[in-house]
């Protein structure tokens, strides 16, 4: 649970100090500034702390910390600190920060620089408020003195200073232009924010600063990256990831024009040319024989799929897995249970295809490096660079560029690390590698291929008295994040997010059987609760259905201590008119979670082509909770676009592998959804005064068990492996 | 080679197989035109050619000798066209990666179709992909630049 802040208490360090009646605005940790140059930042205006700095004309310039990959951060986090500093919004300049842990990490990342698992708002929020609340005191108090009244009589109003008593007023830039930073800062907690009802800026619908830029191809994301000399690069990679190269013919490469060298690579064969189409066809031309000593060579996912199942399905602790959550006794009650459901459960491997290719530019120079990356994390860009090349994290530099697409792709490093050790073949010169989209499916850090199974004891009336829920796969967190799996106790808190719920369950337990083909796998939007919660709002419906229970009413009533739950549910059961009959051939599934502190419901209306197996979803309605939302109309776009991405991933998408090598390559190949196939789609924000949630991820979990249930009704089938492709639902309704 | 892009004459050294997706971008600096897929299966690298939309990744420069070409930066003089303003005033972009092509593909159909039925965007937009998932608000920006008054 999110940890709130009792105070701010910003130091004279981490807060710039004034002296001699001049303000310091530079950055934190500079030397003593000489006098000349004290002028000089005087001139400039307050800088007051690492977030925020005032200009003499007013200007408010906010530092955005986490990456913009397309969710709006960079409008909504400098929202946060204008709202408590009363800035004026048309007034603020939002400059993405640099890449800081000490001054700009997330403490929901244990501080470091990192997008994603919807903890962008929930890490900063807080914390920006009280820096913009902080800010303005300073403001206020040195108004006063100026003036020689009160603080307490001075009130402020987009940007501006009043007295209203001496009917003066000052604007916060003149206000820069002598106030000073205090040696002892005013306090601020978080009772002294505004209240959700007084929010001037929160909650308002601010356009996203983003949007013109965007429209007009001026927005600049890192493969747009264009320095004075640059080179390009190309990699190639094994057929069969953590393959090595046995043996290497550049001869084809060396024909090319506009090439210039052949990098060796840890991981493949890099090239160096003066475009990128040259460095393509120049790698294209590399003859390269692999080692065929890769630990996955013999990775075939459909076999591999039941594997994973059998090891979900084998109770044996003793053989395989980890208890991640336990409450109760549910094994115990499930062997007295009157009695068991039973359900296995297969998620496919899935690829990301952000729409802008995996790529990084990179400058290395006297042991120092420079990089340009449109990275979810530059503190792991940071800290892999520094670990391949061997240089101090202290020489590294991550300029965080727009991300064309992130959806938990780019929090891995690998694209980085390709720039970095291009350049350092280099002699100086920057270098941007572009992946193709080939290169970027193949070497996709894929959603892992998921087994699952439940056991659910009823009694005899039907009421749940054990969940038993077990996964098996590849780890995530082994990979990506070492330390925090280990010190988990191989827990792996990504791969079976989801799992956990708020239904009244008491005997619950959850466990997770790791298994090892060294397939690399990552964080696919909404990670695990894109499969656990297929698993568990499938068997929801299927006790609901046993206990002839309505699903709306069955899980209204294990909500019963949660009303924000049931708020959502009610509120979609609405907007879907739940109860109405629908024409034949049409019926309505239901599904809910509780991810990320943020509650949402949706219900899907779908049909079915019994003969080819082919789903048509007519509608999605979705209600949400998220608290308070910063951007409500952003925020139900994002819901919109993660069922969107939910929809596609339920219905179409899957990455197969055959002796390691993964079949799919291009949208041809790995479809995703277009225009053509999406359903209208009603969102409805329920906006209430809690703590906000996250919103990039919670659209997604409900969808794929929706369309489940949807289709159970309709045909008395459960399907539980995803993607629902029609060879499989065909399959599914045979069985 | 010489091109006509936005209207203006320019030179471009590339090789003739150079798609022309990588001229803009490389050779001319023309970022705003994106590289999605490289085998015209995605949209995001759509410019026009003599008022088509065209597949920059996979039309070589060769092909274009005496053709009239243009990017999302020649759409409009200063980002005005009735599109780009609906895209803003609907607030489509997410990740934005994608709305270059998007807004080049709903251009030449409002051309040809200045009043297009939802059927009619949709069919023309199918070729576009967005990942972040703004396609009905694609659709509600092109309906709102079809009725805008001029």
């Amino acid at each position: 649970m999110k940890k709130p802040i009792t105070t701010l208490a910003l130091s004279r360090r981490q807060f710039l100090l004034g002296s001699g009646g001049l303000a310091i605005g530079v950055a934190f940790g500079l030397p003593a500034l000489t006098a000349s140059r004290k002028a000089q930042a005087q001139a400039a205006g307050l800088a007051p702390n690492q977030w925020v700095s005032i200009a003499t004309d007013g200007t408010v310039t906010i530092l955005s910390p986490a990456a913009e990959m397309g969710q709006g951060t960079m409008t909504a986090m400098p929202l946060c600190l204008a709202e408590d500093l009363d800035a004026d919004w048309s007034k603020v300049r939002v400059v993405q920060s640099g890449h800081n842990p000490k001054l700009f990490g997330n403490k929901l990342f244990n501080g470091i620089m990192a997008t994603g698992a919807s903890r962008t708002t929930r890490g900063y929020y807080e914390l920006l408020r009280l820096a913009g609340a902080q800010t303005r005191l300073i403001l206020v108090n040195a108004a006063a003195e100026k003036w020689g009244v009160p603080s307490a009589e001075v009130t402020t109003e987009n940007g501006v200073a009043m007295h209203k008593a001496s009917n003066r007023s000052m604007g916060y830039g003149e206000i820069a232009g002598f106030a000073t930073v205090p040696a002892t800062l005013p306090a601020v907690t978080p009772a002294m924010l505004r209240k959700p009802a007084d929010f001037k800026l929160i909650g308002r619908n601010v356009a996203r600063i983003d949007l013109a830029d965007k429209t007009r191809g001026a927005a600049r994301y890192g493969i747009d990256m264009r320095l004075d000399g640059m080179l390009h690069g190309a990699v190639l990679r094994p057929p069969v990831q953590k393959d090595k190269v046995a043996s290497v013919d550049d001869s084809g490469a060396k024909a090319v024009k506009g090439f210039i060298k052949t990098v060796p690579l840890p991981w493949g064969v890099g090239v160096l040319a003066d475009s990128t189409w040259a460095a393509r066809k120049a790698r294209d031309a590399l003859k390269v024989t692999w080692a065929n000593e890769a630990p996955a060579k013999n990775y075939d996912s459909a076999a591999v799929g039941r594997d994973y199942v059998a090891a979900a399905a084998d109770l044996d602790l003793s053989k395989a897995g980890v208890e991640v959550e336990k409450h109760g006794s549910a094994p115990q009650n499930i062997k007295s249970a009157a009695r068991v459901l039973k359900a296995d459960f297969i998620a496919e491997h899935t690829a990301h295809m952000c729409l802008e290719p995996m790529n990084a530019t990179a400058r290395f120079a006297d042991d120092k490096l420079e990089i340009w990356s449109p990275t979810q994390s530059p503190s792991i860009a940071t800290f892999a660079s520094a670990a391949v090349l061997k240089i101090p994290p202290a020489n590294i530099t991550v300029h965080n560029t727009l991300l064309g697409g992130g959806f938990g792709r780019r929090v891995d490093a690998d694209f980085t690390l390709d720039a970095a050790l291009l350049a350092r073949a280099a002699d100086g010169k920057p270098v941007k590698v572009t992946w193709t989209r080939e290169d970027d499916v193949r070497n996709d850090k894929f959603r892992p291929l998921v087994g699952q199974h439940l056991e659910v004891g009823l009694d005899a009336n039907n009421n749940i008295v054990g969940w038993h829920h077990r996964f098996a796969g590849e780890s995530i967190y082994a990979r990506a994040n070492p330390g925090a799996f280990k010190a988990a106790g191989g827990k792996d808190a990504p791969f079976h997010e989801g799992a956990e719920f708020l239904y009244d369950i008491k005997d619950h337990l959850i466990e997770f059987a790791r298994q090892e083909r060294g397939i690399d796998v990552g964080f696919w939007r909404a990670v695990g609760g894109g499969y656990a919660k297929h698993a568990v709002e499938t068997m929801i419906d299927e006790v609901a259905a046993l206990a002839k229970a309505d699903p709306v009413e069955f899980r209204l009533r294990l909500l019963a201590k949660h009303p924000r739950a049931q708020a959502v549910i009610r509120e979609v059961a609405q907007m879907a008119d739940w109860n109405r009959k629908r024409p034949a051939g049409r019926a309505l599934g239901i599904a809910y979670s509780d991810m990320w502190e943020t509650h949402i419901a949706e219900v899907v209306e779908v049909s079915l082509n019994r003969k080819t197996g082919a789903i048509t979803v007519h509608k999605v309605w979705a209600a949400f909770d998220t608290g308070v939302a910063v951007l409500p109309q952003n925020c139900v776009t994002q819901v919109e676009g993660g069922i969107v991405y939910g929809l596609s991933g339920a219905l179409k998408e899957q990455v197969t592998f055959k002796g390691g090598v993964p079949q799919q390559s291009n949208f041809h190949d790995y479809p995703v959804l277009r225009m053509n196939e999406v359903p209208p789609i009603e969102v409805k924000i329920l906006v209430t005064d809690n703590p906000p949630g996250g919103v990039g991820e919670c659209g997604l979990p409900p969808v794929a068990p929706a369309i489940a249930n949807a289709v159970a009704k309709l045909t008395g089938k459960r399907l539980r492996h995803l993607p629902f492709n029609p060879a499989r639902v065909k399959a599914a309704l045979t069985a | 080679m010489q091109l006509n892009i936005n209207g203006k004459t320019v030179e471009a050294d590339a090789a003739p197989d150079t798609p022309l997706l990588w001229v803009l971008r490389d050779t001319l600096g023309m970022t705003g035109t994106k590289f999605g897929c490289g085998m015209a299966q995605c949209g995001a690298c759509t410019v026009h050619v003599n008022g088509t939309p065209a597949r920059s990744c996979v039309t070589p420069v060769s092909a274009l000798a005496g053709k009239k070409i243009t990017t999302i930066e020649g759409l409009s003089a200063n980002g005005d066209h009735p599109l780009q303003k609906a895209w803003v005033a609907e607030g489509v972009p997410q990740c934005g990666y994608c709305q270059s092509g998007q807004i080049m593909t709903a251009a030449a159909l409002l051309k040809k179709t200045p009043k297009p039925t939802r059927k009619q965007i949709v069919d023309a937009m199918a070729g576009n992909i967005c990942r972040c998932g703004t396609y009905n608000q694609i659709v509600r920006a092109i309906e709102r630049a079809a009725t805008a008054k001029a």
